[in-house]
Formats: C-alpha cells, sequence, structure tokens
C-alpha cells in the first residue's frame, strides 16, 4: 500500500465521507443521494456491479473505505449518462464515479487485474506520446494486455476485423511508424506535466 | 454566405481511422449546405471518458482547454463544432467546469500558460454538429437539397448515448429524442419512431475491456432494429457505428444469430439523397455494405 494511502487513513480516520469530498472529482455531491436507486436501475452494466453507484454512495456513509475503493464496481461504467441524465437530485454520478475510480488507482489500492483500470490507463498513455489517439497502437497494446501468449491468440482471433477495417481504410498498418501527431508536442506535454503537479499537490497538501 | 465554425474534429476523424467515414460525409454535407468548418489548428485528444485511469480531472480538463484556447487564438468569434459525441462531451463539459469553480480556471491557466496558451472569460459555445444542422439550417433547408430521396429504405434511429446525454439537442427529451427519425424522414426513408433501443448504451470504451458485456448490449440494439423491420441503422455518434457494426460477426457466433445489417452516419443518408457518389456520401468505408444506399448512388 502506498504512503499516500496509508497518510490519508490517518488523516480522515473514521470519516470516508469527508476524504471523499475532498479528494475525489465531483466527491462533494456524494451526501445529496437520498438512495432511491434509480442510478443502479438505469445502469445498462447494472447486473455486473458488485456495488451499484447508490449503494456505493450509502458505503461512502457508513465509512467502508477499503471496500469501496478496492472494488471493482466503478470501473463497469460505460459512461452513458442515464444516472445523470435520470438522478431526481442531479448528481454528476457518472464523473463521482470515474473520481472513485481514479482516486483508488491514485492511492494504489484500485484491483490491479481490473480490465477496464488496464485499457483506461493504455487509452490516456497513448495519447500522452502524440497528443493524438494512435489506433493501431491502442489495438495493439490492448490484445497483448494479459501477456505475449494470450496476446498472439487475441490479435489472430481479431485478424478478420483488422482487415475488415483495413479494406474499408479505417484502419491504417502504417500508424505503427508513428502515425498522427500535433505539431507542439513540448507545450503539450508541458501543461499536462504542470495540470498534473498541481493536483499532486493539491491532494498530498489534503493527506496532511 | 457560408456559415462559419470553428471545428474540433478529433482522434477518429483522421485519415485511416474508424471515423474517418463520418468526416468524408461530413465534408460532402457542409459543402452542400454551405457551411464552412474551419480546423482548430494543431488539436489534440480530448481523452474522450475513458482515459480517468491516467488522467486525473486537471489533467484532462487542460487537454480540452487547450483546444478551446487554440480555437479562440486561430477562429476568433467562431463557435465549437464537433461530429464526434465524446470530443463534443469532453470540450462542453470542460467549459461548464471552469465556468462553475473559480479554483479549477485558475488551474487550467497555469496549465495553459506552460504551452503558452490561453483562455477567455467567455469561451466560445460548444457546439455537436446535428445542433448545427437542426438549428442553423433546420430541416427544410436540408430537405431541399435532396435529389434523391431515400424511399422504400426502412431505418432505426440509433442515436446512443453521448450524443443525448447529459446535454442532448435543445428542446428534445433524452428518453425519446425524436431529431434522428425526422432526418431519417426528412431524406425520405421511413424511420422507426418506436425503436425501443434508440438511446441505449453499446458499452462504448468498454467494448474493448469488456467485450462479452458490450457485445451483450450490442445485440439488443441490432434484434431491436430488426424487430422493427428495419434494412439498417444510422447513428450520429463513431464509437456507435463501430460497436454496432464490427462485432456481429462475433455475436453470431456466441448467440447462434444472423445478423448482417449495415450502420451508417446520418451524413451518409444525407450525401447519398444530396445526389452524391458512394465514396463521397463514406459508403466505402462500411463493412457490411449498404446495398440499398449504393443503388441509389449509382442511378
Amino acid at each position: 500500500m502506498s504512503d499516500i494511502n496509508n497518510q490519508m487513513v490517518d488523516k480522515y480516520r473514521n470519516n470516508f465521507l469527508k476524504e471523499v469530498e475532498a479528494n475525489v472529482e465531483e466527491g462533494d455531491w456524494v451526501k445529496m443521494c437520498m438512495q432511491c436507486g434509480v442510478c443502479s436501475g438505469s445502469c445498462p452494466m447494472g447486473p455486473y456491479w458488485d456495488h451499484p453507484p447508490q449503494e456505493l454512495f450509502m458505503m461512502i456513509r457508513a465509512g467502508k473505505r477499503e471496500e469501496v475503493l478496492s472494488s471493482s464496481s466503478m470501473w463497469m461504467c460505460t459512461s452513458c449518462y442515464n444516472c445523470i441524465a435520470r438522478c431526481p437530485r442531479e448528481l454528476p454520478i457518472t464523473h463521482i464515479m470515474h473520481g472513485l475510480a481514479h482516486y483508488a488507482k491514485r492511492l494504489g489500492i484500485a484491483p490491479k487485474e481490473q480490465p477496464t483500470l488496464k485499457f483506461s490507463q493504455k487509452f490516456w498513455d497513448n495519447l500522452m506520446v502524440n497528443g493524438r489517439v494512435n489506433e493501431l497502437k491502442l489495438g495493439i497494446a490492448l490484445y497483448f494486455i494479459d501477456g505475449f501468449a494470450q496476446g498472439v491468440k487475441n490479435a489472430l482471433a481479431a485478424a478478420g476485423l483488422g482487415l475488415g477495417m483495413y479494406k474499408a481504410k479505417r484502419l491504417n498498418p502504417f500508424e505503427i511508424l508513428g502515425g498522427h501527431s500535433i505539431k507542439d508536442k513540448s507545450g503539450f506535454q508541458a501543461m499536462i506535466k504542470k495540470a498534473q503537479e498541481i493536483e499532486e499537490a493539491r491532494i498530498s497538501g489534503n493527506a496532511k | 454566405m457560408a456559415k462559419e465554425y470553428s471545428f474540433y474534429p478529433g482522434c477518429s476523424s483522421q485519415k485511416g481511422t474508424s471515423g474517418s467515414n463520418l468526416q468524408t460525409s461530413i465534408n460532402t454535407v457542409c459543402d452542400t449546405l454551405d457551411i464552412k468548418l474551419n480546423e482548430i489548428p494543431d488539436w489534440n485528444c480530448c481523452s474522450a471518458s475513458i482515459g480517468y485511469s491516467g488522467g486525473g480531472e486537471l489533467p484532462r480538463l487542460a487537454l480540452s482547454a487547450r483546444n478551446i484556447a487554440l480555437s479562440e487564438q486561430n477562429n476568433p468569434g467562431q463557435e465549437i463544432v464537433a461530429t464526434c459525441a465524446a470530443c463534443w462531451l469532453a470540450t462542453r463539459e470542460t467549459k461548464e467546469r471552469i465556468e462553475g469553480s473559480e479554483e479549477v480556471r485558475e488551474g487550467t491557466e497555469a496549465a495553459l500558460k506552460e504551452a503558452h496558451l490561453s483562455i477567455s472569460k467567455e469561451m466560445p459555445k460548444v457546439r455537436h454538429m446535428t445542433e448545427v444542422l437542426i438549428e442553423d439550417i433546420g430541416f427544410e433547408a436540408m430537405k431541399e437539397k435532396v435529389v434523391r430521396p431515400l424511399e422504400g429504405i426502412k431505418i432505426a434511429g440509433y442515436v446512443g448515448c453521448q450524443t443525448n446525454r447529459p446535454f442532448g439537442i435543445d428542446g428534445e427529451s433524452f428518453e425519446n429524442p425524436k431529431y434522428l427519425d425526422n432526418m431519417v424522414e426528412a431524406m425520405g426513408a421511413e424511420s422507426c419512431p418506436t425503436y425501443e433501443k434508440k438511446v441505449s448504451c453499446c458499452g462504448g470504451a468498454l467494448a474493448f475491456s469488456e467485450p462479452e458485456k458490450s457485445q451483450a448490449l450490442v445485440k439488443g440494439i441490432i434484434e431491436s432494429a430488426y424487430d422493427h423491420g428495419a434494412d439498417m441503422i444510422v447513428t450520429p455518434c463513431p464509437v456507435c457505428q463501430l460497436n454496432v457494426e464490427a462485432y456481429q460477426d462475433n455475436i453470431n457466433a456466441t448467440y447462434g444469430t444472423k445478423f448482417n445489417i449495415p450502420v451508417t452516419y446520418y451524413s451518409t443518408l444525407m450525401a447519398v439523397a444530396y445526389g452524391k457518389s458512394s465514396k463521397e456520401a463514406g459508403l466505402d468505408g462500411l463493412m457490411i455494405k449498404a446495398k440499398q444506399l449504393e443503388a441509389i448512388t449509382s442511378k
């Protein structure tokens, strides 16, 4: 477990709601949930969540820190925004789910083998290189997400689809050589670095 | 005189990428309707709604803020328009998040400064291409340009998620938006107004990380289109298009179905109805060929 996680445990003790309010994107909305369950009933991935959003909100208030942050639940969010559109209290539920997922990962207590966590990280890393997504490299990275042998199997299984995309001119094998890119990569990277530093400073400041 | 907009095309619009045929047909439609799209120079990825594992709130907002800043600098006074649902959503969300919090604004401005960029107090409005067509052009004007009506074709309008929520098109409901059906009708085709899955989720980015779960959702979307007697599905979203078109073989293998239904963009329908060639309409970008549309283009 990371230092920052231990510091947060020390700092907030039994008040996980306060911790979420201060550190999770849109977390200050959590206390507004009235437990109606519309979000959980509206979720296309509903059956696959260990704890649907409504339950996560109650667990946060009940101080179930570890159960919430180590859960794979919020990584089931497809960002369909059904819950946001329907919530009678207008909680930005989609964003809170992303925020909880990101916070858990930041603290190093998110489930390591969660497939969407891995894909989401690959997506971010991919776009950081050129400022734009390289779909070919992202696809290849995805096939090999569970190791080399599985990767070869996955790539072969998807060969038909890849060929179809190529024939439709929607996949370019030459993207492997670099691909589409922005021009001002150094400015772009400096900007992201700064944004990360500001966020990092705010959260580690909260942990003290 | 042409209506001008500052255009944010997004990663999937580029040559040789998954939504390049959306871009082809959009160019054709805009040309016909005298809409001028001024591409934002050096735009970057918005990180869609899946970049949140690596990107915290501020880094993600900085991505879209950079595009807004570049738009203000290069296309001053012009509203930003996006064709991709995720691009539109991320950019508009960023604008609202910055406007809603001084702390977020300060952080974003400090980050932008590193790239020698800045945003103004009143950032430009961020709109979806369908808003431009419906609100600025209008159904009547869209209809006027039809030279080859799509007669005898029944089309299920699949609006999907992010074109529809949380912002959507003004005056439309989240649960049963009608504009896509109206566009289908305006092009002379028959719509399926009671198509139950029109705003259901295809799984979005989870098509990659949770393929079985996502394909189960797509199965429902296609099944319902067939139940309504649809010949094809139309969507405004490049992720919806890919997910609903690309995995039909996998779904057939898993469930023993015989799906083989074309999935096109609204702009493809429009380009065909406007008498353009198969290539200009982006029909060559479909993996499941839309034979009825091909037939109209070769009339």
